[in-house]
């Protein structure tokens, strides 16, 4: 978690930069200088890069799930702990393979996140050279990590859940993070492969992605977001489950449908695979194709907004208390129906023709994954900081860093929605060039977007101070402040080594929040009846 | 499901998309060009088929090394993995020597797409036919002293899906001409 944070700093400081180029072109950018056109693409390839692979993944998979799934299912430790520690050293080794890209002669990959060829197998168009191979490996390395992790997440919370407890008792989270595991292990060998093709287009002389020669650079897009569209679920669902675990604890109700819930992520996961064309429309597909994508782009739009529905119902009629986490957990619910909707317009192709590549897309897709990722680790965060580091944040900083980043988030990107949709294109160094994109509204509004991002950027600066002074000085927490259910709560905080001095034996669901004619409005799984 | 079985069986899950991408990929490739028939037919078919062979029978000592750690007896589990690290060596060895016979005849991995495909796709199997053997002589050299037995069934589990995407390879590679 702490290594996904730092590179968290690394990915937001790259955003600064490219947004104050975007804002106020050709100025020199305070802690960077003068954004050269390979300065800017380098930083946004590798700005969504390392927001999607070393933050998003990292954070909400890997740390809440090895945190998470054996305390939630009552066991000692993952079932295979040294691939555990493993996985974690690939993984440091990927971040420091990908800093070494930014090194080599040429500099960083800067072929976009995406890696579209000809742009990245071809070294006179992106320029980068090296920068792009060590990249891949990069890539390469951080998947196998993950692969690894989710070998274990999924088997340990197959085979180590504690005495009683069935699978209709685990809680939401740990189920979101192993499906979220499956999609990704079931998505990301295509991509594996495309990978392994695109090294050696760049490094063997082969043709894979070479239309002059035989390849096809459409068979790389195919490859990458039958992989890429699966991963927005990946990181989704885990956000999701986050999310019920508060809002229940927080309005002190029974999750509303549990297994409905836990159903119609199964049935995310497995449309998740039916999408990826969608960002193909504008690629020369046949038609009908995207007709068939876009219908079951909007199918999926199904599911994702029952649980949204479901937190909803949740949330209703039950006695709410707005904590810090809470508000976190609205906020996801909040940010993320306006990603869903303005999804709704991209997954149609007709719309998605004009829009596509816009900065409309952009905003579309911060809404999602803004929510997803930041929001989510932040719920995750300020909610189990109290279990695992003993001690707990101070709520009135946390509600100030809160609602500067809600606030700074949304001001950021509703601007960039208008923009896209009067034209502003994605991957544009330099608006001057073109007349029509700087009237004083349109730089108005990208200087108001970037100053947005800047007073978002500081106030994490906020939560940085927050989290490192509760880590010392913090309350002291005590074994389940927030009056849960699930099993973490029940052993001390922070957890001893093994977890329980003796596995707990679970008889009843998670969430029996406010069982009538109860003492308490909770019921801890391990407590017996 | 015993864990070890379990973690094998994810393993093998998510390796199996992998080469799955790759000849997808492949397969899409070889409808679009008809060109990729007559590259095919340079390659070696009785080579090819001379390694199947190998790779198949060397699955059959691993079934029985794995039945003989069944029984408790890893000494002679031990003696039949060895007879599948053997057939793994033969295929690595055979498969060196054609490689270089046909990068000799000038088919190398940047000729074209049809033998980009075949350096990827039949090198990508042999690293897992080297990464095999060299994890079974662990298990052997455990299984010997009667530690471990169980993992005699892990990796006779791994073995058989290199096998079987050895399946996919040799027709899709050598003999579809």
């Amino acid at each position: 978690m702490f290594t996904g944070m730092a590179l968290a700093i690394v990915g937001g400081f790259f955003s600064y930069v490219f947004r104050m180029q975007m804002a106020f072109p050709g100025m020199n950018v305070p802690g960077w200088g003068l954004v050269t056109p390979a300065d800017y693409n380098m930083l946004v390839t590798n700005h969504g890069a390392i927001m999607i692979f070393w933050v998003a993944m990292p954070v909400l998979i890997a740390a809440f799930g090895n945190y998470l799934i054996p305390l939630m299912i009552g066991a000692d430790d993952m079932v295979f702990p040294k691939i555990n520690r493993l996985s974690y050293q690939i993984f440091l080794l990927s971040a420091v393979v990908l800093f070494v890209s930014f090194f080599v002669d040429g500099g960083g990959s800067a072929g976009a996140w995406t890696m579209y060829p000809p742009l990245m197998s071809k070294d006179e168009y992106s320029l980068t050279g090296t920068g792009s191979s060590v990249f891949l490996v990069a890539i390469a390395l951080e998947f196998v990590a993950f692969l690894l992790g989710g070998i274990n997440f999924v088997t340990t919370a197959m085979n180590a859940r504690a005495p009683g407890m069935r699978y209709q008792d685990i809680p939401i989270v740990v189920w979101m993070i192993v499906i979220a595991t499956v999609v990704f292990m079931a998505s990301v060998g295509p991509l594996v492969a495309g990978a392994i093709m695109m090294l050696f287009d760049q490094q063997l002389g082969t043709a894979f992605f070479d239309p002059n020669r035989g390849g096809d650079p459409i068979l790389w897009q195919h490859l990458f977001w039958f992989f890429g569209h699966p991963e927005v679920y990946v990181v989704l669902l885990p956000a999701t489950g986050i999310t019920a675990e508060i809002i229940t604890v927080f309005s002190r109700k029974k999750l509303f449908a549990y297994m409905t819930v836990v159903n119609t992520a199964i049935a995310t996961g497995i449309l998740s695979f039916l999408v990826w064309a969608h960002h193909q429309f504008v690629a020369g597909i046949d038609p009908r194709m995207a007709n068939i994508f876009t219908v079951t782009t909007l199918i999926i739009s199904i599911p994702v907004a029952e649980m949204m529905f479901v937190y909803i119902a949740t949330l209703y009629g039950g006695s709410i208390t707005l904590a810090t986490p809470m508000l976190w957990a609205l906020g996801f619910i909040f940010t993320f129906l306006i990603g869903g909707v303005t999804g709704i317009f991209l997954g149609a192709s007709g719309a998605d023709i004009y829009l596509h590549d816009t900065y409309f897309v952009l905003a579309h897709f911060h809404y999602t994954f803004f929510p997803i990722a930041i929001i989510g680790a932040f719920a995750g965060i300020t909610f189990w900081f109290p279990k695992m580091f003993g001690r707990h944040m101070n709520e009135t900083l946390g509600k100030i860093h809160f609602w500067g980043t809600f606030f700074g988030f949304n001001e950021l990107f509703i601007p960039l929605f208008i923009t896209g949709v009067l034209g502003d294109h994605r991957r544009i160094f330099d608006y001057s060039n073109f007349p029509e994109l700087t009237t004083p509204m349109m730089d108005g509004m990208r200087q108001f977007a970037t100053i947005s991002l800047i007073v978002m950027l500081g106030f994490q600066l906020v939560f940085l101070y927050n989290f490192l002074t509760s880590l010392v000085w913090g309350r002291k927490a005590e074994k389940n402040p927030w009056l849960a259910n699930t099993l973490e709560w029940t052993t001390d905080s922070p957890p001893p080594h093994g977890n329980w001095p003796e596995l707990p034996t679970v008889y009843r669901g998670p969430y029996e929040y406010s069982v009538p004619d109860r003492k308490d409005d909770f019921w801890p799984q391990n407590v017996p009846s | 499901m015993p864990t070890g079985r379990l973690a094998v069986w994810w393993i093998i899950a998510s390796e199996i998309v992998i080469f799955g991408g790759l000849l997808a990929s492949y397969v899409m490739y070889r409808l679009a060009h008809d060109a990729f028939a007559e590259q095919a037919a340079h390659t070696n078919t009785w080579i090819g088929a001379f390694n199947t062979f190998v790779l198949l029978t060397s699955s059959l000592s691993a079934v029985l090394a794995h039945q003989a750690a069944d029984a408790g007896d890893g000494p002679k589990a031990a003696r039949l993995l060895q007879y599948t690290m053997g057939g793994g060596l033969i295929f690595i060895t055979v498969k060196a020597f054609e490689w270089t016979s046909e990068i000799q005849h000038g088919f190398t991995i940047a000729s074209n797409t049809f033998w980009s495909f075949y350096y990827t796709a039949a090198g990508i199997h042999a690293a897992h036919v080297i990464a095999g053997v060299v994890i079974m002589g662990f298990v052997a050299n455990t299984a010997r002293r009667n530690l471990e037995l169980q993992r005699v069934e892990l990796i006779g589990l791994y073995w058989h899906f290199v096998d079987i995407v050895w399946i996919f390879l040799f027709p899709l590679l050598y003999i579809a001409k």
